[in-house]
């Protein structure tokens, strides 16, 4: 498990720069803040919902998304548990059972392996199998995929491993605005939401919007957003991925090429009708995610594709994945295992026919 | 209240089961089962490790000299139940063992399929139990979840279709023998998993708490009994939730139905201490040793188990000891269990010494239990007829309760499922 936990401060610079030039007047808040005041409105407006984890009381959270939330609402409603996931990831979902709202967090998704049992067996299952009669609005969330340093055991993306599972919702926010929407879309939502957050994306900030800073702000569940049209190319991404593909089409831009960068937001429901029509406008395609190519959402993102707008493609669909291996520790395999801007941009240009050689192909 | 370890004072001696000395006289229990269950009475034998007819002697001796229900009557001298109780007791017990034979004559004809485990000879455990609580308390099962469901209420035409996979079944199909959900008896379901089912049910129990403690409704007193068999307790989600339950003071009852068989897996062979509600002291909760095959031990014991939970004293570990007359499932060959062992326990079987009880304190008349198996018989009749005519699921099911909410999910542009739409079957089945 976790050695020790410290609070990071984030040294890694915002992806975002492009909006942040037109946005100087709007107000900026870190994915911590959207994640902290979105739990904390959502509990404020329902008593039914509460917070259980390891270290997210008196602890202020292992990564201090719960900040402050023991000092207003209590241990009854903030509950640090004991280090058993599986068990108190069961309690969630039994307390779900009868209407509450339980907020389960991981202190990393990786340690949601203990408790995959409940996830899949005993959340997604429930509804479906009593026929209706039990729904699990529950919502397991924590930080997922590649940190920095921590090995293989600590770095993994499950976006794809619980978005294969029917009666789970997957969810993966980018910015402050995605996690605040997000989170507070997953806590009202009635069925069992997987909340995939990034470790280092909790100390980026971004612009917000007066409206996604009302405490009745929401994003639909199942819609990814736009985060820059483009008239070439399609880049879907998720997650950390979103800042790469941002960057790797500004520097496409350069180059003139024009790049559409989609932020799935919603891994399940995927958005297939906004993947789609896009698309079917530039006619190519490059997947980013962070995760395992094999079975990824990548794949399943190519295969919507094919199926739905084959005619429109005008070059084979480039996906590009974390490498097929355990996270290394040392840095430089580390760097070499996780997606860079540079193989986005690599791709994108193969699928628009610049000349690459193959070898130096991602 | 408060769910903080910071906060949680240790408990008074009277609410605690034991000081570390006393673990063989739970002081919260005025039924010391010491008495009638030395330590050293544990049966489940396998041939190899210990000599089942040296152990088994003890309790031979104590059945021969004091029938069970007399030592109680010793205790108590009075009658353990009313007429009307006795009754209701022996209607669910039959009720149970007729439904699973049922079930196995169905399973046999073809009528059910997958794995169906059956209840016979644990009745005891789920008719002493399950008939103290009010509709309003939860019950969490196993795999093995038949007679719990039917014991809370679930009619036995709901259960029987459910297994036949039809849609008038009380998950319209989509259970199946390990998954019997109701929502209106508050039988939270059958999970197939080892283990699977103790974290829930303690969420359960952490719901009624919550609500009471935290959302003021005052009649949140609910309980909760979580079933599980004495294979769990060597599983980790046992012991998270024993301690957590403990932790937090969580009104449930963790009821552990040690048939001493886990499979072919002698309960002696696989768990170190083999004396599982010994378990309940280490985690700061009374433990207490049943004889689950006697119901009228078994109430007694959970009736304080239960009021103790509804008084907020938090929860206890029940160790009934009980034996399955037949194999783990009914694709079990059952050759690993000694042929003297299940014959002894044959001759323990529960329903019989309740009707023993009943005729000798004169509440029930040869009649009167002989009218019960004929309705019994006719319901059961009934529910077979009735899951046998009731319609297989329709197509249109299959992807109806995926998610309370399914926007964005296999639903097509004009709102329906995409499995009513004629090109479904047409490359993948996507959703």
């Amino acid at each position: 498990m976790f050695g020790v936990i410290k609070h990071k401060t984030q040294s890694i610079r915002p992806a975002f720069s492009a909006i942040r030039q037109f946005s100087s007047a709007a107000k900026e808040i870190t994915v911590r803040e959207a994640l902290n005041t979105a739990l904390d409105e959502e509990m404020s407006a329902d008593p039914k919902v509460f917070l259980m984890g390891e270290e997210v009381g008196e602890y202020q959270g292992a990564y201090k998304i719960s900040k402050g939330l023991l000092e207003k609402y209590g241990p009854e409603r903030v509950l640090d548990t004991p280090i058993t996931e599986a068990g108190f990831a069961g309690i969630g979902v039994g307390a779900a059972y009868y209407g509450l709202r339980p907020v389960v967090e991981f202190m990393t998704f990786n340690f949601s392996m203990q408790a995959i049992d409940h996830i899949i067996n005993s959340a997604a299952k429930s509804n479906y199998m009593s026929a209706g009669q039990i729904s699990v609005p529950i919502v397991f969330r924590g930080p997922n995929g590649a940190a920095a340093g921590v090995g293989a055991q600590h770095s993994q993306c499950y976006a794809s491993w619980y978005a294969s599972c029917p009666g789970l919702k997957v969810l993966s926010p980018y910015s402050s605005e995605d996690a605040r929407g997000l989170l507070k879309a997953a806590i009202r939502d009635p069925d069992p939401v997987v909340f995939l957050e990034n470790e280092l994306l909790y100390g980026e900030s971004f612009p917000v919007s007066a409206e996604a800073l009302d405490s009745s702000f929401c994003l639909p569940i199942g819609k990814a957003k736009i985060e820059r049209e483009g008239k070439d190319v399609t880049i879907t991404a998720y997650s950390k991925m979103v800042g790469y593909a941002l960057k790797a089409a500004e520097t496409l831009a350069k180059e003139g090429i024009s790049a559409e960068v989609i932020n799935l937001r919603s891994i399940r429901p995927l958005d297939r009708s906004t993947i789609n029509t896009s698309v079917r406008k530039t006619n190519r395609l490059v997947t980013v995610e962070e995760g395992f190519p094999q079975h990824g959402v990548g794949a399943e993102i190519c295969t919507s594709v094919i199926e739905e707008s084959f005619g429109y493609l005008d070059a084979p669909v480039e996906r590009i994945a974390g490498a097929d291996v355990p996270m290394p520790y040392a840095a430089n395999l580390e760097r070499l295992a996780v997606p860079q801007i540079e193989d986005i941009v690599r791709a994108a240009k193969r699928a628009c026919h610049r000349s690459v050689p193959l070898a130096a192909a991602a | 209240m408060s769910f903080t370890a910071t906060k949680f004072a240790p408990s008074p001696l009277s609410l605690n089961s034991t000081t570390p000395r006393s673990n063989d006289k739970p002081l919260s229990f005025s039924f010391d089962h010491s008495k009638t269950n030395p330590s050293s009475s544990f049966l489940g034998s396998t041939r190899k490790l210990l000599r089942f007819t040296a152990l088994a002697k003890p309790r031979a001796q104590a059945r021969a000299s004091t029938p069970v229900a007399d030592v109680l009557l010793q205790q108590t001298s009075n009658l353990l139940i009313t007429k009307e109780e006795g009754l209701e007791l022996y209607e669910d017990m039959i009720l149970g063992r007729f439904f699973e034979d049922k079930c196995a004559e169905m399973y046999y004809r073809g009528k059910m399929f997958g794995f169906v485990h059956l209840y016979n000879g644990q009745e005891a455990v789920s008719t002493g139990f399950i008939k103290l609580l009010k509709k309003e308390d939860y019950v969490v099962s196993t795999y093995r979840d038949h007679v719990h469901a039917l014991s809370k209420g679930v009619s036995s035409r709901a259960v029987m279709s459910e297994l036949f996979g039809k849609a008038t079944g009380c998950c319209r199909g989509q259970g199946g023998s390990m998954h019997m959900f109701s929502k209106e008896h508050n039988m939270l379901g059958g999970f197939a998993f080892i283990g699977e089912g103790i974290p829930v049910a303690t969420g359960a129990a952490f719901s009624s708490k919550y609500r009471k403690e935290v959302l003021n409704e005052a009649d949140a007193d609910q309980v909760t009994l979580a079933f599980f068999g004495d294979g769990t307790c060597n599983n980790g989600q046992f012991y998270e939730c024993l301690n957590m339950a403990a932790l937090w003071k969580l009104p449930i009852v963790f009821v552990v139905e040690n048939n001493l068989w886990a499979i072919g897996m002698s309960h002696l062979r696989a768990t170190s201490d083999p004396q599982i509600w010994k378990k309940g002291p280490a985690f700061g909760m009374p433990g207490i040793h049943v004889d689950g095959m006697d119901v009228l031990k078994v109430r007694e014991v959970a009736k304080e188990a239960i009021e103790r939970a509804r008084r907020g004293e938090g929860p206890t570990l029940v160790e009934c000891e009980t034996y399955r007359f037949r194999g783990h499932s009914l694709a079990d060959p059952d050759e690993l269990r000694d042929p003297a062992e299940k014959e002894h326990y044959a001759g323990r079987d529960p329903i019989t010494a309740l009707k023993q009880y009943l005729f000798e304190n004169n509440l029930a008349s040869e009649q009167e239990l002989k009218a019960i198996e004929k309705k019994i018989d006719e319901i059961l009749d009934d529910a077979v007829e009735f899951a046998d005519n009731s319609p297989l699921p329709p197509r249109s099911q299959l992807l109806e309760n995926v998610f309370a909410d399914p926007k964005g999910f296999g639903i097509g542009p004009d709102g329906r499922y995409r499995c009513e739409d004629p090109k479904f079957t047409e490359g993948t089945a996507q959703v």
